[in-house]
């Protein structure tokens, strides 16, 4: 047995318990300690995949590839913006507690597991760690009616959506007999195996996914929990967990049950495009900033799940740039949105902005940038995400998904395009505090990110056909 | 003959003290039938050579849930007597719901079919050459090691969870600072008092420390609901 296949986890988890103990011995306030231990943590566990081997191992419970590799890298960086994004904003909202990096590593040991699943029960462990750290990271600020009732809203749909993945994967177990991937895929490839109880089952591990994607129509509780959580919370939300739901997807449905594509491949083309027009128009009429985010975030979602519909690598490949574009695209928005500060008080209205064009030039810009490029405005990062998943889908024979995809990119327009109008054109109100360094350090790296992909995409796009191209061998 | 005696054995007291579970007037003469029913159906699994479910019985039923039943009988005040009324008058419904759940369960039991091969295995419970327990042990910590690390990592962070967002430091706690301690002087802690012959202590009060002054935004402490 190759133990060393799960050793950015282990050594991951190790650095958890340590920092753990670390945090709990040292009687004073030890947030800032911990969250750079945190950091570095993630750093090693980064090495290590980077330099970890293939394989399968744990008796076909863990696989290793370029797909996993590709993910835990993203998921990784996600999880390190946000660390790096929470330190000033805990400390200012007083709640810097150092369990708050303990419970963001444990979520992300979690998805790693996620990520590397090769049997159903993986898959389960995997994701009920992530889950269980994210609703208490939820409710991080105890004190706070709203951030108390995120958490427990997102606790009582989650712990429903575990209950309908959980009975998916059973009925799947009791009409197949393995939960192994492998011979799952063997297994349905003939066409007498996959019985009816199976399908059944599929849907539910489809259904369970697709909640923790906030796909349409299991997004209810994404606005309220991006709203009422903290927005450390919140940016932690919308990256690293999207990641990790979005590959376990991919790998299930790609291709452990890919062979029954044509009983998938419907619902994917359904969700998908309710979740396009759910983010375009729901979004309109939002003041919250944070709120708008959570239709973004759905909205995207839907686009990429575009790729998937389509089952081929040219389509995962999308999905895999389109989750790296998106995670740095949103670590920088809601950088911004973590820069709207007025006398110490966070604020969150859209029209907070008004006149940050001169008042703040360079904020105002970072912001524009990420705008643009969410609206998928050609030169901009985001162009070139849904450039991929389209010429997939195009490729795919799916043209109902690219054209519904493309009008629904032109609704998202106009809100992006409205705050841009309402920062540089409109009235200015009173300036925002200063900005913490580390903040516009995040802002800058993931802004310059976001501009400039287009002269580099080469990189990010062949690793993501390597890693395409590894879960269908 | 020796197991055949035992087995009667236990499986009378089980069952006398299961029924003693569901009608002794006393909660916690109840609870204690229920001890007595896991000891027994623990003794019929060892007899039936499952010492692994025998030990885990005892040790997770006995010890832990019991005991917390134990508890919630003794800290609650419940009053079993209002839950028992009405016995009579739901009566007709509840055995309706019986008869029906009865009937529903011989139509499964009787159109069960046992595989070929049942007889076999049940005759082999345990692979050749090691106990139970360490069969089991095999799957859990060679097979399914990595699952069960894991499954242990969810555990802690539910921990760490549950500390996280209920504990607090009550201002009304009292805490031991050695500093203070140390840093007394006899001065402020010991008081000479005359006592007069036959007055006894009494009168003069024991003098104790002060409780620290309760912050404005501290919560007023909780109250105490104690049993009668």
């Amino acid at each position: 047995m190759n133990w060393m296949l799960a050793l950015p986890e282990i050594v991951l988890a190790c650095c958890g318990l340590g920092i753990l103990v670390f945090g709990v011995l040292r009687k004073q306030d030890s947030a800032l300690i911990c969250t750079m231990m945190t950091l570095g943590a993630f750093l090693i566990a980064g090495l290590l995949v980077l330099t970890g081997l293939p394989g399968i191992g744990y008796h076909g419970q863990f696989v290793s590839d370029s797909f996993s590799g590709f993910n835990k890298l993203l998921l990784l960086s996600g999880a390190a913006l946000t660390a790096i994004l929470s330190l000033d904003w805990n400390r200012q909202a007083g709640i810097a507690r150092f369990e708050f990096p303990v419970l963001m590593l444990f979520a992300v040991v979690g998805m790693m597991v996620m990520t590397s699943a090769s049997n159903l029960m993986t898959l389960y462990v995997g994701l009920e760690l992530q889950s269980l750290a994210l609703y208490v990271l939820a409710a991080f600020a105890r004190d706070d009616l709203r951030s108390s009732e995120a958490g427990l809203k997102y606790f009582v749909l989650g712990g429903l959506a575990s209950g309908l993945l959980l009975y998916g994967v059973s009925l799947v177990y009791g009409f197949s007999g393995t939960m192994d991937f492998h011979e799952l895929r063997t297994l349905l490839a003939q066409p007498g195996n996959a019985s009816p109880g199976v399908i059944v089952g599929v849907v539910f591990v489809l259904v369970g996914l697709a909640f923790k994607i906030s796909a349409v129509p299991f997004h209810m509780w994404t606005p309220d929990v991006y709203e009422g959580a903290p927005t450390p919370v919140t940016v932690f939300f919308a990256t690293a967990p999207k990641v990790a739901a979005m590959a376990l997807m991919l790998r299930v449905m790609a291709t452990t049950f890919g062979p029954l594509l044509a009983s998938w491949q419907s619902l994917i083309v359904i969700v998908s495009i309710a979740s396009m027009l759910l983010g375009a128009f729901a979004a309109i009429g939002q003041t919250n900033i944070k709120r708008l985010m959570a239709y973004s975030s759905i909205g995207h979602m839907g686009y990429a799940l575009v790729g998937l519909a389509v089952g081929s690598p040219e389509g995962i490949r999308g999905v895999l740039v389109y989750m790296v574009i998106y995670v740095f695209m949103t670590a920088g928005t809601f950088g911004c949105i973590m820069a709207m500060r007025r006398k110490g008080q966070p604020v969150e209205n859209i029209s907070d902005l008004s006149g940050l064009g001169s008042n703040d030039p360079g904020l105002a810009m970072a912001l524009a940038v990420f705008m643009f490029s969410l609206a998928g405005i050609p030169l901009m990062s985001g162009f070139f995400a849904k450039l991929y998943i389209f010429l997939a889908a195009v490729q795919g024979g799916l043209w109902t998904l690219a054209v519904v995809g493309v009008l629904t990119s032109v609704v998202g327009a106009f809100y992006y395009i409205r705050i841009i109008k309402i920062m540089y054109f409109d009235a200015p109100v009173e300036a925002f505090d200063r900005r913490p360094p580390a903040l516009s350090f995040v802002v800058a790296a993931t802004g310059l990110f976001t501009a400039f992909f287009f002269l580099f995409p080469a990189p990010v796009v062949d690793a993501a056909q390597l890693a395409a191209g590894a879960i269908f061998r | 003959m020796i197991p055949t005696i035992l087995f009667y054995l236990f499986a009378a007291v089980l069952i006398v003290s299961a029924a003693m579970v569901v009608s002794a007037r006393n909660p916690v003469h109840s609870v204690l039938f229920l001890i007595l029913a896991f000891f027994n159906a623990a003794a019929l699994f060892l007899i039936a050579g499952a010492e692994f479910l025998a030990m885990i019985l005892v040790i997770v039923y006995v010890g832990a849930v019991a005991v917390l039943f134990l508890f919630v009988v003794m800290m609650l005040d419940v009053d079993f007597a209002q839950l028992r009324g009405g016995f009579q008058r739901y009566l007709p419904v509840g055995a309706a719901v019986g008869v029906v759940l009865f009937v529903e369960l011989a139509a499964v039991l009787g159109g069960w079919k046992l595989a070929p091969d049942t007889k076999a295995l049940r005759m082999s419970p345990m692979p050749d050459g090691m106990t139970n327990t360490e069969a089991l042990g095999r799957i859990l910590y060679t097979d399914y090691v990595l699952l069960f690390q894991i499954a242990g990592l969810v555990l802690l962070v539910a921990m760490i969870g549950a500390i996280v967002l209920t504990l607090r430091d009550r201002q009304t706690s009292r805490h031991q600072s050695i500093r203070v301690q140390t840093e007394r002087t006899v001065a402020e802690t010991l008081e000479m008092m005359s006592v007069g012959i036959g007055v006894g202590v009494k009168e003069t009060g024991i003098l104790r420390p002060k409780p620290p002054e309760i912050k404005e935004e501290a919560h007023a402490p909780a109250e105490h609901h104690h049993g009668h």
